[in-house]
């Protein structure tokens, strides 16, 4: 049976990622799972110096969901090169990388330090609704999508994802943006902007008042995004947006995904990236599929 | 090490009437739980998709149970307080670090609990050594009262003054003359403030329990941070996580 997938030039063993933001640099969640089990790690986003995100609280729970406004806390390149990158070399996994920034400048500078780094894909998030300058400025005009793309692509030595935000009217503009700035892959979707009152306090349950809705809930709109992506673009497409099980999973790779990342799933099951990886083999191997490239975009 | 696992519940009682506590089945959790640690309790309900955090009251290490003494704040913990004896509940744990034991070794210990912030102090007082007074603060119904009492000296505050002494707990230990050389707390953030300042001005070592929302309780997300006085370990800035660097810290640690 064949569950090998490649993006953009790079083999994963199987098309199963974490997503962005739920997984650190894969330490934590590594007393739960075997890292070596999955294609590949993608990384919190990593900026050109320590952020420190936004106040609490930082997380609300919604229906079928979460919101989340962390406001990309992280602790900047270079100890990302020194402590992160080490730790996760030592599994037999893919390493992609988010990068962060508020100004094109910023995101050029972890480009170019990455450079010399022995990550496999970098991706650049330019969908980060949490964040007041950058992140998602970038993500919603196509002009900018386009511009930041190409400015990254020739600074870049490893193939380029770029995240995109579904926060726009129509997700195959900015797709297209994307490839005509020369990406290599695209990922989806970053998490929708959403709000929550708390009714007895009279005040928003977050401090950022809005925060990115992810979770099972979303995972029709990102269904329906990852197929319109699929059909307007030849890159491949990553798909996330509320994967928690192999049937979910199996849902974006049938819309066109050639991978999937599990982000919410692991704050409920944190051995949700491992049992999805299982259950797609033994969905295969339960229908007769020999090849996962058969169920890829199989739903025209 | 850290495991989500399908916990028995053992009984399920309530102590007020918002306050309920439940015993549950969970061997390999009960065999290294220590004070000052929590669980991520999952509801049955997948609409509610994340764990709720709630605080070790008591670890019996012989039979393998946890106590949880846990306050209904919103659907999820209804729920729980739902269960019977012989449900089946799905915990992740034993999270964050507990109280440090050691400290007390010789020395007058204070725990000090306020509200909800009240059970972590059982377990603690059941293995602390030395002198240990517990001062309690309750709004008005008292729980786990005579817990404490068989472990230590519990001076009571109400801020209805229905018992003890009326106000809050630093009342209760200004009017009581108490004293200690080292505090254990956990409570709301006001009150954790007014003891950090007072276990500053009387050179007493003082340790404290916060909380905050979460998401995956084990160090991943970032949401439960707390302002921290030193550049924090993970990200270089001035966040400590409170899920996985705490939820006990040093007063002087952090800034509330």
């Amino acid at each position: 049976m064949n569950t090998k997938v490649t993006v953009a030039g790079v083999e994963l063993k199987n098309p199963v990622m974490t997503a962005s933001g739920t997984f650190g640099s894969g330490a934590e969640y590594s007393e739960f799972v075997d890292l070596s089990r999955l294609g590949a790690v993608v990384t919190k986003g990593v900026a050109n110096v320590p952020w420190p995100g936004n106040p609490t609280p930082r997380v609300a729970e919604v229906y079928g969901g979460m919101l989340n406004a962390i406001g990309l806390q992280n602790p900047g390149i270079d100890v990302f090169v020194k402590r992160d990158i080490p730790f996760l070399r030592q599994f037999d996994t893919k390493i992609i990388v988010n990068v962060c920034g508020k100004t094109t400048e910023d995101y050029l500078e972890v480009v170019e330090r990455l450079g010399d780094e022995p990550v496999d894909l970098l991706e650049i998030n330019i969908s980060c609704p949490n964040v007041k300058e950058g992140g998602i400025a970038f993500g919603q005009d196509p002009k900018a999508v386009e511009t930041i793309t190409r400015e990254v692509k020739r600074y870049a030595r490893q193939p380029v994802i770029m995240k995109l935000s579904p926060n726009v009217t129509d997700i195959t503009v900015m797709a297209k943006a994307a490839e005509a700035g020369g990406a290599d892959a695209l990922s989806l979707i970053n998490t929708l902007t959403g709000m929550k009152i708390d009714i007895n306090r009279r005040t928003f349950a977050l401090a950022n008042r809005t925060g990115g809705f992810s979770g099972p809930a979303v995972k029709p709109v990102a269904v329906r995004m990852v197929y319109q992506t699929a059909h307007a673009v030849r890159i491949p497409v990553i798909g996330m947006g509320g994967i928690s099980t192999a049937e979910d999973a199996i849902e974006f790779l049938m819309a066109g995904a050639t991978a999937v990342s599990v982000g919410t799933a692991n704050f409920f099951n944190p051995y949700a990236t491992v049992e999805i990886a299982d259950g797609i083999r033994q969905f295969m191997a339960e229908r007769g599929v020999e090849d996962i490239h058969e169920l890829i975009g199989c739903v025209e | 090490m850290k495991t989500k696992l399908t916990a028995s519940v053992v009984s399920q009682e309530a102590l007020t009437k918002d306050i309920f506590s439940m015993w549950i089945q969970a061997d390999e959790i009960a065999k290294e739980a220590v004070p000052g640690q929590f669980l991520s309790v999952y509801t049955k309900d997948k609409s509610r998709i994340l764990p709720r955090p709630i605080s070790l009251c008591e670890v019996d290490r012989e039979r393998g149970r946890l106590r949880l003494v846990y306050r209904i704040a919103g659907a999820g913990t209804r729920e729980f307080s739902a269960c019977q004896a012989g449900d089946p509940i799905e915990i992740l744990g034993p999270l964050g670090n507990g109280f440090p034991l050691e400290a007390a070794k010789g020395r007058r210990a204070f725990l000090i609990g306020g509200g909800i912030g009240i059970p972590p102090m059982l377990e603690l007082a059941k293995r602390l050594p030395g002198e240990k007074t517990a001062v309690l603060g309750y709004r008005d119904e008292q729980f786990l009262r005579g817990d404490l009492e068989r472990y230590a000296k519990v001076y009571v505050a109400t801020e209805d003054g229905s018992d003890g002494t009326k106000g809050n707990v630093l009342d209760a230990i200004r009017e009581q003359g108490l004293q200690a050389d080292v505090m254990y707390a956990c409570g709301p953030t006001p009150m954790l403030r007014a003891l950090k300042a007072y276990a500053q001005e009387n050179g007493v070592e003082c340790w404290l329990s916060l909380e905050e929302r979460m998401a995956c309780g084990v160090g991943a997300c970032l949401a439960c941070v707390c302002q921290s006085t030193e550049v924090d370990g993970h990200s270089h800035v001035h966040n400590k996580r409170i899920c996985k660097d705490g939820p006990v810290f040093a007063a002087e640690e952090v800034t509330l």
